[in-house]
């Protein structure tokens, strides 16, 4: 009860101070185009976010933009056409990091532009090591993790991370983004590299041929996906046993589809998605982005947020708040990444060694895949 | 063409130019009719010509320049690339002192201007690592300098103040406008002006300094006057005050020539930077060669190194070279979509020719009935139909299925039908199919049915009559479709990415990835200037053996 007024006071008055806000800057634009991945995340976003801040701001009519899968490129597009149209873009955090590197990014004073903790902790403090690039608000922290078929295992279900590479003990295909980032960290794992020494080795020729050698143990059991909702499809259809995806995809096929799968969390890759705010934006349509930045990253949204999809909220004071699906009733804090029973083995995805080596590796990882 | 004309006029009784009833030459006068005419038709098109000029023909033509163009490195590191050219990049050491100085000077403008990171993605294609090495350098270069901010504003607090530097390089006409405007005004910020002498005095600084002033006007639009300078500035008016110039400081009496007199007595006892120190301090990279080389390559302002990716070729110190057997992927690519493209062409043609002679020769409505069935496919989202094969040929899919409860197919051996080049050419045939039947409709519509009989009444049996009369002239139909459906296979890039796998994927796919994925638009241009090329090479070779002029997409 205590928790529920305190909630319902903090949200007021943090409604109060965007108002008072607002009313300060009357010349904030009436339109606002915001970017997403479509489908549930978004829909997450704009029950959480978007809806309340029109309930305040009437005047405004914002619209959604299902292109976040190629905003880099877009981006770029319209900033050397000289007519950015989104306002404000959600991206994982490499293409933030990018986008910055192309300065196609405004950069971001995380005090001065987004709220406090309800306990005054400052932003950047609350957001902490997620603030992984000079451009990039986190909303999100998600995890690229596996799931298993519960009636092809036999008897003794996957446990562990290498599981995936025993062919033997587990026959059957499975799914895998074709890409390198995440594989080739898994294959060096499974190959008996120590976790911290990963990126190391993989920055050798000699370990990226080791981790494509491990993978090629399982080249002829693989179905290589590139869209998130391909690994659950291959699940649904028992046309692989096991297959990675984003752990929200993995949850809406376990609690709201009811398929007979269940989550391997070992060495789940966490990984962030937040906004960018594209750079060089008029002064009406950057004051409105700032201001509804600075409510959609606000604590109880971002714990509002987790009643719909299985991400983790990216500040730590919202971590408290995540209670039960706004739907189905399930508590949603065991199907967090960050629930201490799954994140018992992580890996956190490096921006910096990805930033340097993509390019170099994944020529390789795609020869290696057309051979 | 004009000597042909002289010469059928050039009649033996005629001595002088025909001349037309105005007395003018009737040649000239014929030729100006005729040029009223042309322009005239040019004028009618003129709106179609400009359309497409702009929205097609220039926009492929920016995107296929994107495959030589490299300023970018040129752009940013002015200063660096002049001074580069007289390195030995292959002596096996690191360039000398002066490099390193431009690279300094170089990079602090990018980074304030946010450009470095940028390069640092571009270098990144040809050099692993570039990219954060760009990035911690940004971040570094401003301690460098500021070894020198400190030393200047520790001898007198004069240096601190961006006025007080206005007030010395500033010529004084902007310093009476700059000192009156207010942004709040909303005129225009007076564009900075460089006392006279300055540029003579203190080359270095009043070099920067104009930059510097340039960038807060222009790019930041902050007030210039009260802007304090950036950190290059000091150690510019350092190299000014110990250079070759120094000597004339003595005869200076401008504004400040007290205070630019003490520095001028105190810098030669300064810190000095090694600078070759200071970025190997930041990146023991800057200290190797490979780096280097790299920059030296992509110099020029035109660069063929995206074509050699794109034929998995790199640029080495020795020219060209093939690159190592586990990076090559391009080549691969281009023959699988070009053999692949045949593929889907011939099943299509398999596939169509039969439908199409059906439907000519059915009667009018149940043709066009059926027609409608040809069709049907054209108004289903193309994403629909290719998951939709991914329901009927995955291992677990419908065709499996069946094959399986028919007993013909062990239950666990099931095909493999999706995921590689089979499900590729299935989809695909699938989609393309309508291009083959309609212009084979279409042509065989006009065989007129009376050929056949004529054939068989003297004699011919159904093959013969179908094979040496009918088909010959269903060719062109054949060959029209055959173009469509290669030239659209060939760059297709849907389907394949979905039911291709990784053995049934084309070069468009790698296209898209550097498109929209990897942000290497030169290489995405190279590849697709590649692609265009081949086809057009192709169409040319089919115009010699075939002739352009036997395609029919109608009667």
């Amino acid at each position: 009860m205590k928790f529920t007024t305190t909630l319902l006071a903090s949200s007021a008055i943090i409604g109060a101070g965007t108002l008072a806000f607002a009313d300060a800057h009357a010349d904030m634009a009436k339109e606002m185009t915001l970017v997403s991945w479509g489908g549930a995340y978004q829909a997450s976003q704009d029950k959480a976010y978007l809806q309340p801040y029109l309930e305040m701001h009437p005047e405004l009519s914002a619209v959604w933009d299902e292109s976040s899968n190629e905003a880099v490129a877009k981006l770029r597009a319209m900033n050397e056409a000289g007519n950015v149209t989104w306002d404000l873009v959600d991206v994982v955090a490499a293409d933030a990091i990018r986008l910055c590197d192309e300065g196609l990014a405004m950069e971001i004073d995380a005090d001065e532009m987004l709220a406090e903790a309800p306990d005054g902790t400052s932003a950047e403090d609350d957001f902490g090591d997620l603030l992984v690039s000079d451009c990039f608000i986190p909303q999100i922290v998600y995890s690229t993790t596996f799931g298993y078929r519960t009636d092809m295992v036999g008897d003794t279900p996957p446990t562990k991370i290498c599981d995936v590479f025993d062919t033997e003990a587990y026959p059957g295909k499975r799914a895998l983004e074709k890409r390198p980032i995440n594989n080739m960290e898994w294959a060096l794992l499974c190959d008996g590299v120590a976790k911290d020494e990963v990126y190391d080795v993989l920055a050798t020729p000699e370990g990226q041929e080791q981790a494509l050698a491990k993978l090629d143990t399982i080249k002829d059991d693989v179905i290589w996906w590139s869209a998130g909702a391909d690994t659950p499809q291959l699940l649904a259809d028992g046309e692989v046993v096991m297959g990675s995806t984003y752990n929200g995809r993995l949850f809406s096929v376990i609690e709201e589809q009811d398929q007979p799968v269940a989550m391997l969390w070992d060495a789940q890759v966490f990984d962030l998605d937040g906004w960018i705010i594209p750079a060089g934006l008029p002064d009406d349509r950057l004051a409105r982005v700032k201001d509804f930045v600075k409510f959609a990253t606000d604590t109880q949204r971002l714990a509002d947020q987790s009643q719909y999809i299985s991400y983790g909220p990216a500040r730590l004071s919202s971590a408290p708040m995540v209670g039960k699906h706004a739907e189905l009733g399930i508590d949603m804090a065991p199907h967090m990444p960050t629930d201490p029973a799954n994140a018992k083995n992580t890996f956190l995805y490096n921006y910096e060694f990805w930033a340097d080596y993509r390019d170099d590796i994944d020529a390789k990882f795609q020869a290696w895949l057309a051979q | 063409m004009s000597d042909t004309a002289d010469a059928t006029n050039d009649t033996p009784e005629q001595t002088g130019p025909m001349l037309a009833a105005d007395g003018t030459p009737l040649k000239r006068s014929l030729n100006r009719a005729l040029r009223r005419q042309k322009l005239s038709a040019l004028l009618l098109i003129a709106p179609l010509l400009i359309f497409i000029l702009i929205t097609f023909i220039a926009p492929i033509a920016d995107m296929l320049f994107r495959s030589v163009e490299n300023q970018i490195v040129s752009d940013t590191l002015p200063r660096t690339t002049q001074t580069l050219s007289d390195w030995d990049s292959e002596s096996g050491e690191t360039p000398g002192a002066p490099v390193y100085k431009a690279l300094y000077e170089d990079l602090f403008i990018a980074q304030e201007r946010k450009l470095h990171t940028r390069l640092g993605s571009r270098l990144n294609y040809e050099l692993t690592g570039a990219s954060s090495l760009f990035r911690k350098s940004g971040r570094g270069v401003d301690d460098i300098g500021e070894v020198f901010q400190d030393q200047f504003e520790d001898l007198n607090d004069f240096w601190k103040k961006g006025e007080n530097w206005n007030a010395l390089l500033g010529s004084d006409a902007w310093l009476a406008e700059i000192s009156d405007w207010k942004k709040s005004s909303g005129d225009d910020q007076p564009a900075f002006e460089m006392r006279e002498g300055m540029a003579e005095l203190l080359p270095e600084t009043a070099e920067y300094y104009e930059i510097f002033a340039d960038f807060v006007q222009n790019d930041d639009e902050d007030n210039l006057y009260k802007e304090d300078p950036w950190a290059l500035i000091y150690s510019a008016l350092y190299d000014d005050l110990t250079g070759p110039t120094a000597s004339q400081i003595a005869s200076y009496s401008g504004p400040a020539s007290a205070e630019l007199t003490e520095a001028a007595a105190a810098a030669p006892a300064f810190d000095a930077v090694d600078y070759k120190t200071a970025f190997t301090e930041i990146d023991d990279d800057w200290g190797k060669t490979p780096i280097w080389s790299t920059i030296r390559a992509y110099s020029p302002a035109l660069t063929n190194g995206y074509f050699l990716n794109a034929v998995d070729m790199q640029k080495t110190a020795d020219g060209p070279e093939f690159r190592p057997d586990n990076e090559r992927i391009y080549g691969t690519l281009f023959l699988r979509t070009l053999f692949m493209s045949v593929c889907i062409t011939l099943s299509c043609i398999l596939l169509g020719y039969p439908v199409a002679w059906i439907l000519a020769n059915l009667p009018a409505r149940t043709a066009n009935l059926l027609m409608i069935l040809v069709l049907l496919p054209f108004w289903t989202s193309l994403l629909v139909r290719t998951s939709a094969w991914k329901v009927m040929l995955q291992q677990q899919g419908v065709i499996n299925d069946t094959l399986v409860w028919l007993g013909l197919v062990a239950d666990d051996s099931r095909l493999a039908l999706i995921n590689n080049q089979t499900g590729t050419i299935i989809a695909m045939t699938h989609i393309l199919l309508p291009f083959m039947i309609l212009p084979l409709y279409s042509v065989m519509q006009t065989v007129p049915p009376s050929y056949l009989r004529a054939a068989k009444s003297l004699g011919a049996t159904n093959w013969t009559a179908f094979w040496r009369v009918y088909f010959p002239q269903s060719v062109p139909g054949i060959g029209a479709g055959s173009i469509l459906v290669f030239i659209l296979s060939i760059g297709y890039y849907i389907t394949p990415e979905i039911v291709g796998g990784t053995t049934g994927t084309f070069i468009s796919n790698r296209i898209a990835y550097h498109i929209s994925s990897s942000l290497n638009w030169g290489l995405a241009a190279a590849l697709g200037a590649i692609l265009l090329a081949v086809v057009l090479g192709l169409y040319w070779a089919y115009d010699k053996i075939v002739g352009i002029d036997n395609v029919k997409l109608g009667g």
